[in-house]
């Protein structure tokens, strides 16, 4: 079978490394364990998703890494670095389901923001924003603003702004999510000519098994009470930046899709724990 | 794939033909007003209307209700029957000048207490949880009641050079009429971000005032504006009624307390500071509306989510 894995120098560099991360929340119901003993690797330039039913800990995972909350127990790194040092040096580029737009910025001063607060001389700031939206295929809504773009739109900005200031990872929490079918495939496409131009890690979150299969190289199945990595597979179907939408009529593509169905809902309650 | 839908731009622009139904419809309501006055002072009972011992409407004398154009007239005469008096209308305006400087500095006394509380309220949740409270019951103190007080608390400051003028006592009521909308509707406004944009923030890494003034701040320009513009009301009242209870020359309280008292002899005359004071009001809270207009790409919000 092909490598499915990015062979070039970067591939030995690790993105993101959780060693026996686990998460609890103090609630009023008692103590929640969100993650037990997750350990996860994932390859600088690699894509990897996070699958699984509600309350199996994806997003609190994804959250981790953004240091948005801080791990109970069990380490973390970002390429070598604290969570809370990634963040500050601005190692990641972060979009959730919803866009979540400044209303009162254009298109362009959207884009410019992270740039912006980290004191990025304007020229600079134009010229980055024009060529991320060119990148995401809205170069002549620079002056619009987010009320006056579609949803999909929307979220291609949002997705401009995560890759502002060029992380070598990308966090993505369910992003097509409010998505009508139609512009979720068109943006999945979308976001894999995006990746292989900017050669960035990502983890993504998704619900959706089609989706999971078509973006990653690797599937982290997951499930809940407590959260844990039930399997992680492979997807063996070529490079990701060689993927199009001919795939998802592949025999090979609904292999896939069986596989991660099959350990969604085969996978047993307790026992398949970490295997890696 | 996506639609490209701009109709929602469209229909925000405002068309010259808006402004003219809206001017038209003002115009309408005070010809409505004026009408009303005159109808029921033609056709009304000259002792009023009387239920049991109350009057629930006036009398329609002369004395007690003027005609409109009576009122109106009687602005461009003369203030007094000497021949060197300015016109009624001119020595209302002065009067109304020197209270809107009063409420102006009010207002901004006011704003900026208001919002320095906003901001200790939202930076400390204790501080929000034992705060709040007493700017509430701030508002239940009817400090206008204790204008004559507050004006002699003043007289006994000395602040080296700096001397406590009358004035700023009315301003000082003013402004505690005015604080209150604005600590309110700031405190609202700056908590009004999704925790979206606040975890988008903490993920660039910048700090909590940064945060403040480019996440916050904007973001509460559409709570903020109808908070300014009441507060610019209140000031305007405050300023007016302090005026009278500590009776303070040269502003548009003290004509309205002197003119009442010369009502019996000249009614219409009664009629001009009032008509200020609507005017003074007017104009208060249109300024406030006026710099809405230049803050309206901060109130997009308000149209989409």
């Amino acid at each position: 079978m092909t490598t499915t894995m990015t062979t070039d120098a970067t591939a030995t560099r690790v993105a993101v490394r959780a060693a026996s991360v686990t998460k609890t929340f103090d609630t009023r119901g008692g103590i929640v364990t969100a993650l037990q003993d997750v350990s996860l690797d994932v390859a600088a330039g690699e894509f990897v998703s996070l699958i699984g039913p509600s309350g199996c800990g994806k997003s609190t995972l994804l959250r981790l890494i953004a240091d948005l909350e801080t791990p109970t127990s069990g380490e973390l790194s970002i390429f070598g670095k604290t969570a809370e040092r990634a963040r500050l040096d601005q190692d990641y580029g972060i979009a959730f389901q919803q866009a979540g737009l400044l209303p009162w910025r254009t298109i362009a001063g959207n884009i410019e923001l992270p740039l912006e607060l980290h004191g990025v001389p304007k020229a600079e700031r134009r010229a980055r924003a024009t060529e991320l939206l060119e990148l995401v295929g809205l170069g002549d809504l620079a002056g619009r603003f987010p009320d006056q773009l579609s949803g999909g739109q929307q979220q291609r900005v949002a997705i401009a702004r995560a890759l502002a200031e060029r992380p070598s990872l990308l966090l993505m929490d369910e992003p097509f999510g409010a998505l009508d079918e139609m512009t979720r495939e068109y943006m999945q496409t979308e976001l894999l000519r995006i990746c292989a131009e900017t050669q960035a890690a990502v983890v993504f979150v998704t619900h959706s098994i089609p989706e999971a299969v078509f973006l990653s190289d690797r599937v982290v199945v997951m499930s809940p009470r407590p959260g844990r990595i039930a399997e992680v597979l492979p997807m063996r179907l070529g490079a990701t930046s060689g993927r199009a939408d001919d795939l998802r009529e592949d025999p090979r593509f609904f292999e896939m899709v069986t596989a991660v169905r099959e350990s969604l809902h085969g996978g047993a309650p307790s026992g398949r724990g970490e295997d890696r | 794939m996506t639609t490209d839908g701009l109709a929602p731009a469209l229909r925000r622009r405002r068309s010259p033909g808006v402004w003219l139904r809206r001017s038209l419809l003002g115009v309408g309501g005070v010809l409505l007003v004026a009408l009303l006055w005159e109808g029921y002072k033609l056709l009304g009972p000259e002792e009023g209307v009387l239920v049991g011992d109350a009057r629930v409407l006036p009398r329609t004398t002369d004395l007690a209700m003027p005609h409109v154009w009576e009122m109106l007239a009687r602005l461009a005469s003369g203030t007094t029957r000497a021949p060197s008096a300015d016109p009624l209308w001119f020595t209302v305006g002065e009067a109304a000048l020197v209270t809107f400087g009063i409420a102006a500095a009010g207002w901004l006394v006011g704003v900026a207490v208001g919002m320095a509380l906003a901001l200790v309220m939202l930076r400390w949740r204790l501080a929000q949880a034992s705060l709040l409270p007493w700017v509430v019951l701030s508002q239940t103190v009817p400090l206008i009641a204790f204008a004559p007080l507050v004006r002699s608390w003043g007289a006994r400051l000395e602040l080296g050079a700096f001397e406590w003028q009358d004035w700023m006592s009315v301003a000082l009521i003013a402004s505690y009429l005015a604080f209150f909308p604005v600590a309110v509707g700031a405190l609202r406004g700056l908590e009004s971000p999704d925790t979206l944009h606040a975890e988008l923030f903490r993920s660039y890494g910048v700090g909590w005032w940064r945060t403040v003034l480019r996440l916050r701040l904007p973001a509460s320009v559409p709570y903020l504006l109808p908070a300014l513009r009441l507060a610019a009301a209140n000031a305007v009242v405050g300023a007016v009624v302090a005026e009278v209870s500590t009776g303070l020359q040269g502003g548009i309280g003290r004509l309205l307390v002197q003119f009442a008292g010369q009502a019996s002899g000249d009614p219409a005359k009664a009629w001009g500071p009032i008509f200020g004071a609507v005017v003074l009001g007017l104009v208060a809270a249109g300024s406030v509306a006026l710099l809405g207009g230049t803050l309206r790409n901060y109130r997009r919000g308000e149209v989409s989510a």
